[in-house]
């Protein structure tokens, strides 16, 4: 980098008076700047690779073709897996995602689009906000009433209700931003065209906005995925299979939980595996889905 | 077939500004008329009143009474409709990002549930492109390469294609050429006179050279009134009003 002429020094040459002072000093600053981000980038990267990597050292040794499709054996029998616990938490995440990112899509779309400036507007945001700040625990009590309390057992169904309340906030806050980017004149053009407004805002405006929003989605579900604490009293766990929404079902986050504060070492190394899978889980789903957007762009579309 | 647009005593307000004082006017069938003023003096208003756009606006509101052809713009048509019978060709190009150029041209027939097979709508795109003199540029990527990657002047070309695929009875167009080049200029100003055979133009500019090669009408707006209106020919050379004069004459504005 150092080898190639800058702009700056291509002028210092020519009007070698007073220029060369200013860009020597903007050269310095530039340099500067640069490599304090690319310091920020490496500070951001660092625990990330750190935890990826120690889990992958902990975990990978135990993960075998029998983690992967058997259920738990009892305390004392060598063996056994999380098959279900990985069923129970797709499912119970598919759920939420079910329930969450219409919710969210919709709430975020009614802020940006209808409720710019208004009474209920005002109060959805700050609804949504607050509801983002409000420890999973007591989102799990809230599922535990509305649900549990309701159909008088723990089921997957509570589980993902409880997660699902978690997703909300985020996507609808994202969405409303991402749709608040999207340049008016996109919108008049399709007014101008008499398409009506529902039919602009899904079509051309959510359409503009769908790569941001689908971060804000998968940033939402990423949250979540690891989520414990609102699964205690929702979802409960299970040492079983179950394909029941309405029973009691093991979820990833349970399972580690509970193993890990077991005082077996089998265990531990269990739940070790079973954190290195839920992680291996996120990663996978947020790229086939970012994969899947980006097939669909067009050669030069932002 | 053009038809012409009739205005009869048209008020615009956004809150409690008016920004339009009584606007009567018509623009001849297949023809173009120009509307030239000051910045400010409502002439954006005034053609966004026509397709009802005025009205998206948070407390804005019209009064009036705005014909095109025999349909009443502001009487049992929705605003929606109206917009199909009215093409508009914004100051800025604004082709939809994520669509292709072909996407971009069949949008408003696709958004608006228009059933045609895939034969159908390979016409009328074509059509529409080589109306707008763009289909010689992007007709070998034509699905693949995105509405905005195309130049500033393409873009705008394309979107008078997206205007006219859906068939209407007359363009809005304003400033349309404002942030183009001296090119791409005069190849839209060439396409209004082929557009004319065949659409009623209405088209906002500050170019008064703009408005004496395109336009057969001139229309002289200032502080929301409509001082003058007349043939082209007549307005540049002889006009009536001294405030028309000072205009065109660059005394002020
Ligand atoms: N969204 C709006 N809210 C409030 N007032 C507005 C709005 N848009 C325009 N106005 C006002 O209405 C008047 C007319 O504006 P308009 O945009 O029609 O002018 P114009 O003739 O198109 O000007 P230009 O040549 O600069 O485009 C101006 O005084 C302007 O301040
Ligand atoms: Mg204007």
């Amino acid at each position: 980098m150092s080898n190639s002429v800058t702009p700056n020094q291509a002028m210092a040459g020519s009007n070698a008076l007073e220029i060369p002072n200013v860009s020597k000093r903007r050269m310095v600053t530039d340099h500067v700047m640069t490599a304090l981000s690319v310091s920020a980038m490496f500070l951001v990267l660092a625990p990330l690779l750190a935890i990826f990597g120690y889990l992958v050292y902990k975990g990978v040794g135990s993960i075998s073709w029998d983690f992967l499709t058997q259920t738990p054996k009892p305390v004392g029998e060598p063996g056994g897996g999380m098959a279900n616990a990985i069923e129970g938490s797709a499912v119970i995440l598919g759920l939420a995602s079910l329930l969450g990112i219409p919710v969210g899509i919709g709430a975020g779309i009614y802020l940006a689009e209808y409720g710019r400036g208004g009474y209920l507007g005002f109060i959805v945001r700050f609804v949504s906000d607050v509801l983002n700040g409000v420890p999973s625990i007591v989102i799990g009590i809230v599922a535990y009433s509305l649900v549990v309390l309701k159909q008088k057992h723990f089921s997957a169904l509570a589980g993902g209700v409880a997660l699902a309340i978690m997703m909300i906030p985020t996507i609808t806050r994202t969405t409303e931003e991402m749709l608040l980017l999207v340049p008016s004149q996109i919108r008049e053009a399709a007014f101008g065209l008499g398409v009506p407004q529902w039919r602009t805002t899904l079509s051309i405006t959510l359409r503009t906005a769908l790569p941001g929003v689908i971060t804000g989605v998968m940033l939402a579900f990423a949250r979540v995925a690891g989520e414990t604490a609102p699964l205690l009293f929702t979802a409960f766990g299970n040492q079983f299979w179950n394909f029941n929404l309405n029973q009691p079902t093991a979820a990833l986050p349970l399972q580690i939980f509970a193993y890990a504060i077991s005082p077996f070492d089998e265990w531990h190394k269990q739940a070790w595996a079973g954190a290195l899978v839920l992680i291996v889980m996120i990663v996978v789903a947020v790229s086939a889905v970012r994969l899947a957007v980006s097939r669909g762009n067009l050669r030069g579309a932002h | 077939m053009g038809v012409s647009i009739q205005v009869k005593n048209l008020n615009a307000w956004f809150g409690k500004k008016q920004a339009l004082f009584d606007i009567t006017m018509t623009a001849a069938a297949n023809h173009c008329t120009a509307l030239i003023g000051p910045s400010g003096c409502g002439k954006s208003t005034f053609v966004r009143c026509i397709n009802r756009m005025h009205e998206t606006i948070p407390d804005a509101k019209a009064t009036g009474s705005v014909k095109i052809g025999e349909v009443d713009a502001y009487n049992g048509t929705s605003a929606p409709q109206l917009r199909r019978r009215v093409g508009m060709v914004f100051q800025k190009p604004n082709p939809f990002p994520t669509m292709s150029v072909y996407d971009n041209v069949a949008a408003g027939l696709k958004l608006n549930r228009f059933r045609s097979n895939a034969k159908q709508m390979d016409e009328i795109v074509e059509r529409s492109l080589k109306n707008a003199a763009l289909w010689d540029e992007v007709k070998d990527d034509l699905k693949k390469k995105s509405g905005a990657s195309l130049s500033g002047g393409q873009q705008q070309r394309l979107c008078i294609a997206r205007a006219l695929a859906v068939e209407p009875e007359v363009v809005l167009m304003d400033e349309p050429c404002s942030a183009l080049d001296p090119i791409s200029t005069g190849k839209i100003e060439d396409l209004i006179f082929q557009l004319k055979q065949n659409y009623t133009i209405l088209i906002v500019t500050h170019n008064m050279q703009q408005a004496a090669r395109v336009a057969e009408y001139t229309g002289f707006f200032l502080l929301g009134k409509l001082i003058e209106f007349e043939k082209t020919t007549k307005i540049f050379t002889t006009p009536s009003d001294k405030r028309t004069e000072d205009y065109i004459t660059g005394r002020f504005g």
